[in-house]
């Protein structure tokens, strides 16, 4: 229970469901504010007491398990780490990796609980073969699947998703309403919970330093300067200080990050299309697949289009072919793939191949 | 049915206590007010104030009513501090490491805003402060005030109060003693602590206690200050209480503490008997279903309810909810920042570990605390433990995680 909305309506429902609940807040961060500003960030001590408050409505228990140390070491740092090498990495999966359904779960089910039950927008169901599956949330706007597509089979046997099935979030927000719970209008959190003020870029500068460096486009030209690598992802536009302005007039884009150099790379938009990606830090949402090369859709940020992919599984490496280029794939992130609304499994980007091949 | 097991965090509020509560609520009057109905309820104010302070073995005048142990601490501490350092320009604090929040903090704020050196003294295994220590600190010529503890919280410990204020005396250096976990639990006057030393401004000459340990309610205290005393005020307003804690006064707050201190003080022989025998049932039952446990201080001279041992391989936290959900009411000790219980800085001060830290739990008996309490604990934790174990410090990475993970190279 974060002290948000949908954690508050899900543990409801699980209530209601008849299990026997027990609402837990995470704090993940030591030096967590007091109160909330806003809607950015999240677990401040007034984000514990909103979910502290939806649990004495509920009257079920509720406690606040410290897991501030490994969220440390397991999202914190590998964030900063990921950045410096000029990956782009979603601390969010992380947290759900390590931390949510690992760490809180294990601890769970060393206490004896069954399960761990959230608020994410997802749906269990049961497969032809009795397997659990991950699939898609009724509401594609509120659809978190893609979040949680680094779940283990093992992992998914001991979660319960109760919004999933929810047509839209103004109806999980008016039964909060109904039901008292007074965070029924708090507004969702955005941003990375562990940078309150939203300021990635700051928060980066003070952990990585910032050091001056050459903007260059494809050909090797500097083209222009930067306070810092870290503070780019591929497929930015906004943020480059170009002296230079495109001999073709046109809007540049980041498409590599080099740590080593300490150099960015730009270039036209067309020439963000990715034609191919490949991982070899995998997971499967069920059994792994039989063929080594099977259909698909790939979707590579939590809010992008799937799109139809031929997927290849061969010498611990999974490739991804699109039938349509990708806009704009940064190393780090991650490819969650799709059988229709089923999960089939994701994998951390480590390569890809352009659509457009770099002009002589 | 709750089994409650938490008696130093408080205590059951006495049916006598809430009754003199109602009396002194029934009536309308400002106890500063001029005209009859002020007039009676100052006379309840000062009939409660003789009577707490028949309690604390004082005089009258030298009871100061506040808000509760924390305010009583903070008045203490920062009011002696103030004063002294007014008059002498010493700006050190003498106080043990393992104090209570409410001291530590205050100490704490004083550094970085009042510019006092703090001058920490060790404790040992059983959290006794280290006499040695204490005299070099008191002694240093620098010291403003010194402040201790009469009995550990989280331990229990009892503190050689008399040998520390004795040594104060030496140093010229006035003493609080925290004494909220400990009056009405051992025998504690106020009076008898003072003549021992000998002086009259240096050695003991503040004491803090507070109601709802004892069986009062929470939200009234008493600051025992001696008359030589110099203390600078936390609040200021309409000069009462010798200018000391200005605000309109608790009049049914005074009435149900005084009444709550008297039985306490009355009936401390045959409960600390009966309690602490309860205490040792708790203890011996457990160590036979639990050799891996380890009981803080089981030598020294403890309150008569404290239990307090660590939990190899478990977490508090862990502890503590499983108990709960078997209806046992139990603590980690260590004070919560949001509800999480922190590593405790008690345990630390033993000179135990991090681990040890996070694996303590103290069960605290009282007044209303039977055999069955006792033996329903004893039937309980061995299984929490295990299970607890199994669950680990999982607050720290031990080892890869069990769940999840990616898979390949």
């Amino acid at each position: 229970m974060s002290g948000g909305v949908d954690s508050a309506v899900a543990a409801a429902r699980a209530v209601d469901a008849g299990h026997d609940v027990v609402g837990v807040h995470l704090a993940l961060s030591r030096a967590g504010g007091t109160l909330r500003a806003g809607s950015r960030g999240c677990c401040t001590i007034e984000d514990a007491m909103d979910a502290r408050r939806a649990a004495d409505r509920l009257g079920i228990p509720f406690y606040v398990w410290d897991f501030s140390e490994r969220f440390r070491d397991d999202v914190i740092e590998d964030f900063v780490a990921e950045y410096s090498a000029g990956r782009t990495p979603n601390p969010c999966m992380r947290c759900n990796e390590k931390i949510k359904f690992a760490a809180v779960l294990e601890k769970a089910l060393d206490l004896g609980f069954d399960a761990v039950c959230t608020g994410h927008y997802a749906i269990l169901r049961e497969g032809a073969s009795g397997e659990r599956e991950l699939h898609r949330a009724s509401d594609a706007a509120k659809d978190q699947s893609y979040v949680l597509g680094v779940l283990t089979t093992e992992q998914l046997a001991h979660t319960l998703f109760p919004l999933g099935e929810t047509p839209s979030k103004a109806l999980v927000r008016a039964e909060a309403e109904a039901r008292g719970l007074t965070v029924a209008n708090k507004p969702d959190s955005h941003d990375i919970c562990f940078i309150p003020d939203g300021d990635t870029r700051g928060w980066l500068a003070e952990r990585v330093g910032a050091e001056r460096g050459d903007i260059l486009d494809r050909s090797g030209a500097v083209v222009g300067s930067h306070e810092g690598a870290h503070a780019f992802t591929v497929g930015q536009r906004r943020g480059l200080a170009l002296g230079v302005p495109a001999a073709d007039g046109k809007p540049r884009f980041v498409l590599e990050v080099r740590p080593v150099s300490n150099t960015v790379v730009v270039g036209p938009k067309e020439a963000l299309a990715t034609a191919e990606i490949a991982g070899q830090r995998f997971t499967w949402a069920g059994a792994a697949p039989t063929s080594a090369d099977f259909a698909c859709h790939v979707q590579i940020r939590a809010h992008a289009d799937p799109v139809p992919a031929r997927a290849a599984l061969a010498e611990g490496i999974v490739t991804v072919t699109p039938a349509t280029p990708l806009d704009g794939v940064a190393p780090g992130q991650t490819a969650v793939l799709y059988d229709g609304t089923r999960v089939l499994g994701q994998f951390t980007i480590d390569r890809t191949v352009s659509a457009v091949p770099v002009d002589a | 049915m709750v089994v409650y097991l938490d008696h130093a965090a408080t205590t059951p509020l006495r049916p006598e206590a809430r009754e003199a509560w109602l009396v002194g609520a029934a009536g309308v009057g400002n106890a500063s007010s001029i005209h009859g109905a002020g007039q009676s309820a100052r006379r309840l104010l000062e009939e409660s104030r003789e009577r707490l302070a028949s309690a604390l073995d004082c005089d009258p005048v030298e009871v100061v009513f506040t808000s509760g142990g924390t305010e009583s601490v903070n008045l203490g501490i920062a009011g002696l501090y103030r004063a002294r350092r007014e008059t002498t320009g010493a700006t050190a604090i003498v106080a043990p490491v393992a104090e209570h929040h409410a001291t530590l903090d205050t100490l704490k704020w004083l550094s970085a805003h009042e510019v006092a050196d703090l001058e920490w003294v060790g404790v040992d295994r059983d959290t006794t402060v280290d006499l040695g220590g204490w005299e070099a600190a008191v002694g240093s010529g620098d010291a403003a005030v010194a402040t201790l503890l009469a009995a550990n919280n989280e331990v229990g410990t009892v503190q050689p109060v008399v040998a520390a204020s004795a040594l104060c005396v030496e140093a010229g250096v006035p003493l609080h003693v925290d004494a909220v976990g400990a009056f009405g639990h051992v025998p504690l006057s106020f009076r008898a602590l003072r003549s021992a030393s000998g002086s009259r401004s240096a050695g003991l000459v503040a004491l803090s206690v507070a109601a709802h340990k004892l069986g009062g309610p929470v939200g009234v205290g008493a600051l025992v200050v001696a008359r030589e005393a110099r203390v600078e005020p936390l609040l200021h307003g309409g000069g009462q209480q010798r200018g000391l804690r200005a605000g309109t006064q608790d009049v049914p707050g005074a009435a149900a503490f005084a009444v709550s201190a008297e039985l306490a003080v009355a009936e401390l022989t045959a409960e600390a008997t009966r309690v602490g025998a309860l205490r040792d049932r708790l203890e011996a039952g457990l160590r036979e279903h639990i050799p891996d446990m380890r009981v803080s201080a089981h030598t020294a001279e403890r309150l008569p309810g404290h239990f307090h041992a660590i939990f190899p391989g478990a977490q508090g936290d862990s502890l503590l909810l499983l108990l709960d959900a078997a209806g046992i009411a139990v603590s980690t000790g260590s004070a919560c920042q949001a509800g999480v219980p922190e590593p405790s800085h008690v345990v630390r001060a033993m000179g135990l570990g991090e681990d040890a830290a996070r694996s303590a739990l103290r069960l605290t008996l009282g007044r209303t605390t039977t055999e069955g309490d006792v033996d329903a604990v004893i039937s309980a934790l061995p299984a929490a433990y295990e299970r607890a174990r199994t669950a680990g410090l999982s607050s720290r990475q031990v080892g890869a995680p069990r769940l999840g993970g990616a898979a390949g190279s």
